[in-house]
């Protein structure tokens, strides 16, 4: 039990689990306007390639946040375009856009980079030692010093939670995602809602990829978001579809590899059987046994304004 | 309708150009490269045998892809009941000692009832029972199966002794014979069309399978018509499952011959854009798994003489699922040249 009283443990919990916060943030974004987005996966890996690229070619971190940023986002509109103007079916666009990623992220690491990976002295985010909070007591070592990234997530949390529940954009976009129809009938541009939403999406699968690679990291590697994309949208239905919700799921995911990490080689407990405990509790979570959870009414059917 | 039934056709096309032109892009021949790629897939006996071994657990778990689609349900978890199959087989592979030929059959079967079960049981019973949507109980089972296989190989009861994360070596009646020598082919890919046909024939011409497929078009219907729902829904896991299940059983049986954490649940990725170029049809998912078995295999070829990385494999069929998926855009030319016509009856009278 030792291993729980390390704030190792929690501080890198909160690391971990930012890159799928970011995600499933995005995942609410998408899911709360109707789409279902199984795309995370393939847009936080985008994003994460051009995060690394740009920051090396420009040597700066901040330019290659801003690429993941834009990198996301018109990956997302490819998706959009797709499952919003085209009504393709949601789970195979986003299988399409996951296969696409990593075939072209892959292509273009070894095009580019090659052999000997991404350059080393790619500049990473930096880290944030803030002032008052890393003092306190218990929770300065856990809360205190982080890639900046981890306290831009929050700005982003609040924001987000007050525009989708305070704000008229925010009834609009959720009633688009509960009942289209009535939400057309009321003069709301239904399908522009819905693409603006997954582009929205995509800016924060692109963020959730840019903290892997350069927040946490300073390097990219084929598949480097392994599953991360899918995790958030477990974290999302899990989360009830809310922003903070989705927080607390993706911070459960993130202390349960921490906890695989610190694990690692201790003989009372398997690693890997840790690793499986964000996925039981989706299960269970799904199936109504941890929480209760509802999804938007129109959750993952395609809008036909004509009919 | 015709367009549409040439559609994936043209998905293929649309995606080897796009890919020529990232190729070119790249500085590189794409008329060099996809050469490499064809002779690399069936340009000798040898890469025609690579191939075929990768066509082989393609086939099937596209197979059971395919089925599932059909009866309506998305198993997009083929690839961790795929590992279920490889754990289970591997078990009876050298754990049991059992005559030659029957070695195989009962582990086949072993590795099939797994598969079937790690589909059935907790995706299935959250499905019928409660609701849980198949795609992400499926998708996180093949984590946790992942997660599973890893920790039996990597100290656990399945770990040879030793430090190498893998299990003992099947024990030699229980090895599945190879059909090219010096290939990874085994005389398994004959059960390939055989299944196909059993899928076919299951779907088309059994009362089961015209209930399954009534269920998976209109459930209301098929309950109108005496379909229990939870029957069709644990039915159709099941066979999806055990058909993954059977898969990797003959990827541990045949290719790998014993159970290491590098067993690849990718397969069941693949298999989804396999059944969906197909449409779900048992013998057109034969020819996707050949296509998608030539692409991976001649992938690598490319890598090596053409200099254009193999990850351009996983471009082309991004590209081909996704305007298989966007066949919406078929509906969008038709109204285009739909206005347009009406267009034409408009203006005219008033000429």
């Amino acid at each position: 039990m030792n291993v729980l009283l390390n704030p190792e443990l929690w501080s890198s919990a909160l690391t971990l689990a930012i890159p799928i916060a970011f995600a499933a943030l995005g995942g609410v974004f998408s899911e709360r306007s109707g789409v279902v987005n199984i795309a995370l996966e393939g847009k936080m890996l985008i994003g994460a390639f051009a995060a690394v690229a740009f920051s090396a070619l420009f040597h700066s971190a901040w330019i290659g946040l801003l690429a993941a940023m834009v990198a996301g986002a018109l990956t997302a509109m490819l998706f959009a375009w797709a499952t919003v103007y085209l009504r393709a079916d949601h789970i195979i666009a986003g299988l399409a856009i996951d296969i696409l990623a990593a075939g072209l992220t892959g292509f273009l690491f070894n095009s580019i980079y090659g052999q000997m990976g991404t350059p080393s002295d790619t500049p990473s985010l930096p880290i944030w030692h803030v002032p008052v909070l890393r003092s306190i007591p218990v929770l300065g070592p856990i809360l205190g010093h982080h890639e900046a990234l981890v306290y831009l997530f929050f700005l982003v949390l609040v924001v987000a939670n007050w525009v989708l529940f305070r704000t008229p954009i925010g009834l609009r976009w959720r009633a688009v995602g509960e009942y289209p129809r009535a939400a057309d009938a009321a003069g709301v541009p239904v399908l522009r809602v819905k693409f603006w939403a997954v582009v929205a999406a995509g800016v924060m699968a692109g963020l959730g990829g840019a903290d892997l690679s350069i927040g946490i990291l300073n390097s990219f590697s084929p598949n480097m978001t392994t599953g991360r994309g899918f995790i958030a949208l477990a974290a999302v239905i899990f989360g009830a579809w809310r922003p903070w919700g989705s927080f607390g799921a993706a911070l459960l995911f993130g202390f349960a590899t921490s906890l695989s990490f610190q694990l690692q080689g201790s003989a009372a407990i398997s690693k890997n059987i840790v690793l499986m405990l964000p996925y039981v509790v989706t299960i269970l979570a799904l199936a109504g046994f941890v929480g209760r959870t509802t999804a938007p009414a129109a959750d993952g059917q395609p809008y036909d304004p004509e009919r | 309708m015709r367009a549409r039934t040439i559609w994936p056709g043209i998905a293929i096309v649309i995606a080897f150009v796009v890919g020529g032109l990232l190729t070119y892009a790249f500085g590189n021949d794409p008329f060099i490269a996809y050469g490499a790629l064809v002779s690399g897939a069936f340009g000798s006996l040898y890469s025609i045998a690579s191939t075929l071994t990768v066509t082989l657990p393609l086939a099937i778990t596209g197979l059971a892809v395919a089925f599932s689609f059909r009866s309506g349900l998305f198993n997009i978890g083929a690839g961790g009941q795929y590992w279920l199959g490889g754990i289970a087989a591997a078990w009876v592979g050298y754990a049991v000692r059992l005559p030659p030929v029957i070695h195989i059959v009962v582990a086949m079967l072993a590795g099939a009832l797994a598969g079937a079960l790690w589909a059935a049981v907790i995706p299935g019973l959250a499905k019928a029972y409660r609701g849980a949507h198949e795609v992400i109980t499926t998708l996180m089972m093949t984590y946790i199966a992942t997660d599973l296989g890893h920790y039996l190989v990597e100290g656990g009861p399945m770990q040879q002794p030793g430090f190498t994360p893998q299990s003992p070596p099947m024990a030699p009646t229980a090895v599945i014979g190879r059909l090219v020598p010096g290939t990874q082919l085994t005389w398994a890919i004959v059960l390939v069309p055989v299944l196909a046909v059993a899928v076919w024939y299951v779907l088309q011409r059994t009362s089961l399978g015209f209930s399954l497929r009534l269920a998976g078009y209109n459930l209301r219907a098929a309950r109108y018509a005496g379909v229990n729902p939870v029957t069709a829904i644990l039915t159709a896991l099941a066979i999806s499952g055990g058909l993954s299940g059977f898969a990797g059983s003959i990827q541990v049986l045949g290719v790998d011959r014993r159970l290491f954490d590098g067993f690849d649940p990718s397969y069941g990725y693949t298999a989804i854009v396999v059944a969906l170029l197909a449409r779900n049809d048992p013998f057109g998912t034969l020819l996707a798994a050949v296509l998608f078995g030539a692409l991976d295999t001649g992938a690598n070829q490319m890598q090596i003489i053409a200099n254009v990385p193999f990850n351009l494999a996983g471009v082309i069929q991004g590209i081909i699922i996704f305007f298989i998926a966007a066949e919406g855009l078929l509906r969008y030319f038709r109204r285009r040249r739909g206005a347009q016509a009406q267009g034409d009856l408009q203006t005219a009278p008033a000429e």
